[in-house]
């Protein structure tokens, strides 16, 4: 018989090389599916549905202007500490909502995935999608504490010519959340001990993210730990585009691009390994 | 035909137990073995998964070198007992877990069902769940469009169409589930019992429409325990036993060994002898001992084949001639009704029985049992008075299989209408109008 040309082989293992990123834009149709399923049954049976995207941050901000602003009289840089804070909150929520979600992607799902085959990274990718609608409500929110700001106080001046590096911004926030959420959920298939240290470790990145005080308070001779955390470049640079006033540079931003991309690319890696045998293990 | 399907030596091996540090040395180990380019230490100490079998490994092979081709249209079934590798053969072949060595190779697309209504959310309409199911069972958007109306057609549940599927009945739940899953184009489909769900009329619409799916040149593999389905669909089928392919043929002669073999399986769970404590009723002069169920073939058996004759064989120790005594056999279904006896004399007069071990044969010739769970009674007691000797109800547990002797025909339905069926003759007389 010739050499026959298989569409599938099915073995033991697959090298990286295998990896099937063509069939996630066969599968988008899912992806949009899975989004509007994580929309719609979040919010069935509310009566104030995504309002409740508001809550939180608001909640978050008082507390953080109370404590942090009042009580401990941490500086905002002459920055509204309401506005200093919402800004502060809103990319990092959207980072740690992919983070805590994709984090569990293979144990949340373990029932479907192990019933049916679809490229597994359908699922984080919809997650990132999904928290999309969160953050631009939030943003929302933000934008209009921002022009109560700009228009009524007028004491915060934006640097307008930046602009175009918000949806970068955003890029590199899911970016960065999927990559960690990729590299948890591969680790903690078998071994769960890892997502005991999450929810402690996204609270501690958050202290080490310049999110309740700005960069330039931090003393000199740490501030390199600061912006070492890949996030806190990201965080500043939005501080200096809509709060005009926050580090910003385009080492420290080239610096969490880089960061970005090995962290995903080695993250789809030890997914893409995972993903083959972790139905016997989960 | 060509071959779409190809297995070559396919192998899957399972650790049992809980995963716990120990499981850590031993991944360990593995990664040690491997950077130094060594073959992995646990693949050599499995054992063959015999599930009723404490073994001392802790590493079984669900499956053992398993090879097999499929041809392009073919409705293959897979049979074996639970635990003989079925569902991790099926479930390597819809690559949701991949096989420890091996290599399946595939020709065409290739969609599972390995369960109804995968990735169904609750709160979601039965229109919303249609498509999240569908995409999800990888139909495109544009692709169930299309066939929506035809699969709320085939569900039957239009009414409740726009109702989240939380508020369902189950079976319509499943009707909605399958029905999406029918209406899937694969070229290859993949199916675990699936169809042992839904209500009569349904599993006759799905069992038609697998039946259509085999008529289009697609390919079916297909796992059930249902004998009757599997003639029903497949041409040729697999028997599976403890991760080894024991058998591949025509349906017909796989069927036909896996019955023999199972039977024989069960074998270990009669027991003959009769506990001295089960006696209802016992005055000393005589006791049943053993009690044993053959069939046709004059095998031990509890199971019996629809329309099988069978007998039933007594061993009764008497301690001192008796005379005027009557004996008599009782067969008592599951619901504990003794639906029918056997006396001991036809014309109900008394007998006598000798002191010593007697052993009686009672040949049950023209009485077909329904398919069901029964057991027998059996009492031997004095004639004139009717005073029992010794008095046992309810022993030796016993299954009529809906498989008749006759392989080729079996008892149709799910519903058993009666105790036993007799043998009757049908004469038809028409007269024109």
């Amino acid at each position: 018989m010739p050499e026959e040309n298989w569409s599938l082989i099915i073995g033991s293992r697959s090298k990286w090389y295998q990896m099937d990123l063509k069939s996630i834009w066969k599968y988008r149709d899912l992806i949009m599916l899975m989004v509007r399923r994580d929309f719609v049954s979040v919010y069935k049976q509310t009566i104030l549905g995504p309002l409740w995207f508001f809550i939180q941050p608001v909640f978050s901000t008082l507390i953080f202007t109370v404590i942090f602003g009042n009580i401990a009289k941490i500086s905002t840089d002459g920055i509204p500490s309401i506005l200093f804070y919402l800004g502060g909150l809103t990319l990092w929520n959207y980072f740690s909502d992919c983070l805590n979600k994709t984090s569990n992607t293979f144990v949340q799902n373990a029932g479907i995935f192990g019933k049916v085959y679809f490229p597994r990274l359908v699922v984080p990718l919809s997650v990132l999608i999904s928290n999309l609608y969160k953050l631009g409500v939030q943003f929302l929110l933000f934008l209009s504490v921002w022009f109560y700001f700009i228009l009524i106080k007028r004491n915060v001046s934006p640097n307008w010519s930046y602009f175009y590096l918000f949806p970068i911004l955003i890029i590199l926030m899911a970016g960065l959340g999927l990559g960690f959420g990729l590299v948890i959920s591969s680790l903690t298939t078998k071994y769960r001990d890892l997502t005991f240290l999450l929810g402690f470790g996204v609270q501690l990145m958050m202290y080490a993210s310049p999110i309740v005080y700005p960069v330039s308070m931090v003393p000199e001779q740490y501030r390199i730990y600061i912006l070492a955390n890949p996030v806190s470049p990201v965080i500043e640079t939005f501080k200096f585009i809509f709060l005009g006033n926050g580090y910003f540079s385009w080492t420290a931003l080239g610096y969490s691009f880089c960061f970005m991309a090995i962290l995903l690319v080695s993250g789809m890696l030890v997914f893409h390994k995972v993903e083959k045998s972790f139905m016997d293990t989960v | 035909m060509p071959v779409v399907i190809k297995v070559e030596n396919l192998s899957k091996q399972y650790r049992l137990g809980e995963v716990s540090t120990g499981t850590l040395v031993h991944d360990l180990n593995r990664w040690w073995h491997k950077i130094r380019g060594k073959e992995d230490p646990y693949l050599k100490i499995s054992e063959v998964n015999d599930r009723t079998v404490k073994g001392k490994s802790e590493y079984v092979w669900a499956l053992k070198d398993v090879n097999f081709e499929v041809e392009q249209g073919e409705v293959l079934g897979i049979i074996g007992r639970n635990g003989a590798g079925k569902s991790t053969l099926l479930k390597i072949l819809s690559q949701v877990t991949s096989p420890t060595t091996g290599i399946v190779k595939i020709k065409g697309r290739i969609a599972s069902l390995l369960e109804v209504g995968t990735g169904f959310h609750p709160e979601l309409t039965g229109r919303e769940n249609i498509f999240l199911n569908g995409a999800i069972l990888g139909m495109t958007k544009a692709e169930i469009k299309r066939k929506f109306d035809e699969i709320v057609a085939f569900s039957g549940v239009e009414r409740y169409i726009d109702t989240p599927v939380k508020r369902y009945s189950s079976g319509m739940y499943v009707r909605l589930a399958f029905a999406v899953a029918a209406h899937l184009e694969p070229e290859i489909l993949v199916v675990d019992e699936v169809l042992a769900v839904g209500d009569a009329e349904f599993q006759k619409k799905c069992l038609g429409k697998m039946k259509d799916v085999s008529g289009e040149g697609r390919t079916v593999l297909f796992v059930s325990h249902n004998m009757a389905v599997i003639r029903l669909l497949c041409k040729k089928a697999l028997y599976l036993k403890n991760g080894l392919l024991e058998y591949a043929d025509f349906t017909d002669k796989v069927v036909e060994k896996y019955l023999r073999d199972n039977h024989w399986a069960n074998l270990e769970n009669i027991v003959s002898d009769i506990p001295e404590n089960l006696s209802l009723y016992f005055t000393g002069e005589a006791k049943f001992k053993k009690c044993y169920l053959v069939n046709e073939k004059n095998e031990l058996t509890n199971q019996l084949q629809f329309k099988e004759r069978f007998s039933v064989i007594l061993e009764l120790d008497v301690y001192q001639d008796l005379y005027d005594i009557i004996s008599s056999v009782f067969i008592i279904n599951q619901y504990g009704e003794k639906i029918t006896m056997s006396v001991s004399d036809e014309r109900f007069k008394p007998m006598s029985l000798k002191k010593g071990k007697n052993i009686i044969k009672i040949h049950f010739k023209d009485i077909h049992l329904m398919p069901g769970s029964y057991s027998l009674g059996f009492i031997v007691a004095f004639f004139k008075t009717g005073n029992c000797i010794d008095y046992i109800e309810s022993f030796y547990p016993f299954t009529v299989l809906k498989e008749s002797i006759d392989k080729n025909f079996e008892y149709p339905w799910e519903t058993i209408h009666g105790y036993f069926i007799p043998e009757t003759e049908w004469e038809f007389t028409n007269t024109k109008y």
